[in-house]
């Protein structure tokens, strides 16, 4: 069956003419999975230049019977012991195909070396002793390979000369695995008799199978197709790394699935930043143009400078991955110790990881079993549904909707201990690790309303030092409190002697800064409150974060005083200090500050008196439903 | 994108990955046909220079023209090259045979770097056709403090999700081009234009298609005296790629026992 590529051919003999296929082969322990492997080498010609001679000597040197698994068990303690421990590859061709043959242990207990192995594959072999039928590995291996989403699968019935060649007990086999297949979604490509001791079956059709009409194995192999890249689904590209290595920002990482090119307006999630692709890098020619599609590891850059950071998502708007901290997954475990309700995780998505929690497992079974009744647990070697709870938002797909980026792992300890994929996704919903139980209020946010005459609030003032935002943040809460409401002044200094104490000013530190700020605020303000932060909060993003924490409760107040007045008043001596060049990374001269865009109001305090502003602010407090309007309120009692 | 282009897209991930999740790594240069790709590949990755350094373990017994590439590509491809030496054969367990022992020296040596330098990972350009054991090997393959490599106790790796988190004071062995063949790395080379040195084209009716030590690597039979014509010789050929490196055929297990105890 192998064909020798003549020598005129263009010399790339495993390149553009010929698809390479990549096969495992799997099934249940001495059902013949490494004898086939040794046979199909044999029938199509590949074996290595005295490779049988050195089997045949290794096997008289053991007192053992000729072994083709000798071919593939190159460890001595596999050879020893007559088990294949770990995954190997081996290549043959057949008439059409370069095949990567993956030959994958079938005992239990190096279940995550047939996983390993499996996982590279684009078909699969199933392989069934005849005499012995379906058993546990053949069915726990099917099931994992509907899991690990290999959906064209070929099963052999071996072994047939120890059923005497008879039909009615192949199809007995052929019935059970088929059905057994089916219930998960997968259906067999060909079933097919052979003697893998023998070769009947294995390239040619012998009599003694006289019966039988459909493919041999190297037919079968030759119809698998070799797995498509995703060009065709939404635009995919995890984050691997943002490199600094000249003048160039370059974001690289893998398309996963679609394609994108220069030019094009793109969103980072989860953050949902939008940028343009400025240029396509590469070396040793830059930049590239035309599209790049799914496959290729890009790199890019940009039209702005945004904080991107590993395990951000790339798409294009409209098509996004969602944004969740919480998702469902169907999952196989291979960690020692079972999982269970509570444990905490390392969750993978492509370059993204998070710490988890498991909220919820159901329908946790041994897939080797017939009948397997439901645990609490996941056992190792078992399959499960899982809720996990993700403590930094990440995005995803779903699995059915993105086979590449609908799939995550699960670390222990540094070492991968499960794998599955993503049934659902909860957009937007919030991480709720089940041993933190929220305590609610003993009060409705109606009952301070009516006490405080206004709506609990974010009042956030943004501007460079010295632009007056503490002088204007305290003016207004003295008028608020006058007034019978609750303001709480969160002064981005103060709080920083204290809850954010641990925070210097690099970019992350004061993102991070923000996000407090923030959360706090949101806290005090679904509770009733107007809290009123006064921050210098430079960054455009982080704003945005803010924003999206305190969702409808946010009101951005630019304070828009000129930086030379700003400069003039320098209360605290930054400025001073900052041009003398012993305070870094100062905003208001280093570092750059980004005016709002689309702020609730702007202020300019060398304009108008204090309490002008303070008028200005309850005015536009009043407008946006915070603080209740009197006369309205009157009018209702009346 | 063609088969070429599924190979390196796979390697620049691999060497990306490996540069995000380590801490200090270094390349493996032993300056043959692989490794060579292998910075080929690494420059791809990270947009013209090596960003970690190349590590040549250096036996002091490898071909003339092989040390003539080194000092000649270090400076033109800007490596950051660091030439380490192996201890005398003397300090290397004495019950290998001959070739092994040659070999294992390159081991003892990789430890003195390593225990120097203090790296996490290295990168090595082993291919999982060359050889059995090799083609059992994980892309992220994790070494215990001795640098040894317990075949018996893989992590499982799926869905190009690595395990990079080497015990303190071990380190991983990070292998790019694992899941590439001899004619990958020729077609790639000439497709690339990949300098090479010249031993591995025929003269005289011979030529070298694995390099290592002088004593211990011999040539094979070939006329292929230039790329196109060695992988047209590879399309027929049925003699294992490492026919000519001694120390694989001294004993049923002498290449496992060399690897099991940190060997590439």
């Amino acid at each position: 069956m192998n064909m020798i590529v003549t020598s005129a051919s263009p010399a790339t003999p495993n390149g553009t003419t010929r698809p390479q296929v990549r096969i495992v082969i799997v099934g249940h322990v001495d059902h013949g999975k490494s004898t086939l492997v040794g046979r199909l080498l044999h029938e199509t010609g590949s074996l290595p230049e005295g490779k049988l001679e050195m089997l045949k000597a290794v096997s008289a040197r053991r007192g053992m019977p000729f072994e083709w698994s000798f071919l593939l068990d190159a460890l001595q303690t596999e050879r020893d012991q007559g088990i294949t421990i770990d995954t190997t590859q081996i290549r043959f061709r057949t008439n059409s195909r370069d095949i990567v043959l993956i030959d994958a242990p079938g005992h239990a207990e190096f279940l995550r070396n047939m996983i390993t192995g499996a996982s590279q594959a684009d078909g699969a072999v199933l392989i069934i002793d005849a005499l012995e039928g379906v058993r546990d590995q053949t069915r726990r291996h099917g099931y994992l390979l509907h899991l690990l989403g290999v959906k064209q699968v070929a099963i052999v019935v071996n072994k047939m000369d120890r059923v005497d060649f008879s039909a009615d007990r192949f199809k007995e086999i052929s019935d059970e695995i088929s059905a057994h297949l089916k219930g998960l979604g997968v259906t067999p490509t060909a079933v097919i008799p052979i003697s893998a001791r023998d070769g009947d079956g294995v390239a040619v059709r012998t009599d003694r199978i006289g019966w039988y009409k459909g493919p041999t194995v190297v037919e079968a192999l030759d119809r698998l197709e070799p797995a498509r890249p995703l060009e065709a689904l939404a635009l995919r590209l995890p984050v691997q790394a943002i490199y600094k290595f000249d003048d160039r920002r370059i974001v690289a990482g893998r398309i996963e699935s679609g394609s994108l090119a220069a030019g094009e307006e793109i969103v980072i999630m989860p953050a949902g930043k939008i940028a343009k692709i400025k240029s396509v890098e590469s070396w040793p020619a830059t930049p590239v143009a035309g599209r790049q599609g799914a496959g290729r590891s890009v790199g890019i850059t940009l039209d702005r400078e945004l904080f991107i950071e590993r395990g951000d998502i790339i798409a294009h708007a409209g098509t996004s991955p969602r944004e969740t901290r919480r998702l469902r997954a169907r999952i196989f475990w291979l960690h020692d110790k079972p999982l269970n309700k509570g444990d905490q995780l390392l969750v993978r998505c492509g370059p993204k990881e998070s710490r988890a929690t498991v909220v919820a497992i159901e329908k946790a079974v041994d897939p080797g079993e017939l009948e397997s009744s439901e645990n609490k647990a996941i056992g190792r070697n078992h399959v499960g549904e899982i809720d996990i709870s993700l403590s930094n938002p990440i995005a995803t797909d779903p699995y059915t909707e993105n086979p590449r980026t609908g799939r995550l792992v699960i670390e222990v300890s540094g070492r991968i201990a499960g794998g599955g994929l993503v049934l659902s996704v909860d957009a937007g919903q919030r991480a709720v690790p089940v041993d933190i139980v929220p305590v609610e209020s003993a009060l409705r946010p109606d009952e301070r309303s009516a006490r405080y005459r206004h709506n609990g609030a974010v009042v956030w003032l943004t501007g460079l030092p010295a632009s007056g935002k503490s002088t204007l943040a305290k003016a207004l809460e003295r008028r608020l409190f006058t007034n019978g409401g609750s303001p709480i002044l969160l002064d981005g200094d103060t709080l920083r002697a204290g809850l954010n104490g641990d925070l210097g000013f690099s970019a992350q530190d004061r993102s991070e800064n923000i996000r407090r700020l923030a959360e706090v605020a949101t806290h005090l303000a679904r509770n009733g409150h107007i809290a009123i932060v006064a921050a210098v909060s430079p960054a455009r993003e982080d704003r945005a974060t803010a924003r999206r924490i305190a969702d409808t409760a946010f009101r951005e107040i630019f304070v828009a005083t000129p930086a030379e007045v700003c400069e003039s008043r320098d209360p605290k001596g930054h400025y001073a200090k900052a041009r003398a060049g012993t305070l870094a990374s100062f905003t208001g001269i280093g570092n750059d500050y980004q005016k709002p865009e689309a702020a609730e109001l702007t202020i300019d305090t060398s304009t108008r008196s204090i309490a002008e502003a303070a008028d200005e602010i309850e005015q536009m407090l009043k407008i946006t439903g915070v603080l209740f309007d009197e006369l309205a309120d009157l009018a209702a009692n009346i | 994108m063609d088969h070429l282009d599924q190979l390196e897209a796979q390697s620049i991930y691999i060497f990306r990955e490996a540069f995000a999740r380590l801490k200090k790594i270094a390349l493996l240069w032993s300056l043959g046909k692989d490794s060579n790709v292998m910075i080929w590949l690494a420059r791809k990755a990270f947009f013209g220079r090596m960003p970690f350094p190349a590590l040549h373990v250096d036996t002091g017994k490898k071909f003339p023209e092989m040390y003539r590439f080194r000092d000649h590509y270090g400076k033109e491809w800007e490596l950051d090259l660091r030439v380490e030496p192996c201890p005398p054969i003397d300090a290397v367990d004495p019950t290998l045979p001959p070739a092994a022992r040659s070999a294992a020296r390159k081991t003892e040596g990789l430890k003195m770097a390593l225990a120097k330098y203090g790296f996490d990972g290295l990168i090595a350009g082993i291919r999982r056709d060359e050889e059995a054991t090799r083609a059992k090997e994980r892309v992220f393959s994790p070494r215990g403090l001795e640098g040894n490599w317990d075949v018996r106790d893989q992590p499982p790796e799926f869905w190009d999700h690595f395990n990079a988190s080497p015990p303190q004071g071990a380190h991983l062995r990070i292998h790019p081009i694992l899941h590439w063949t001899e004619a990958d790395i020729w077609a790639y080379t000439k497709r690339e234009n990949i300098p090479i040195i010249p031993l591995y084209l025929a003269k005289d009716g011979k030529r070298y298609r694995s390099l290592g030590d002088q004593d211990i690597t011999n040539p094979v039979a070939s006329t292929a005296s230039s790329i196109d014509e060695i992988l047209v010789e590879l399309e027929q050929t049925k003699v294992p790629e490492r026919a000519g490196r001694a120390l694989d055929h001294e004993t049923e297990d002498a290449f496992e026992r060399l690897r099991v105890a940190g060997y590439l």
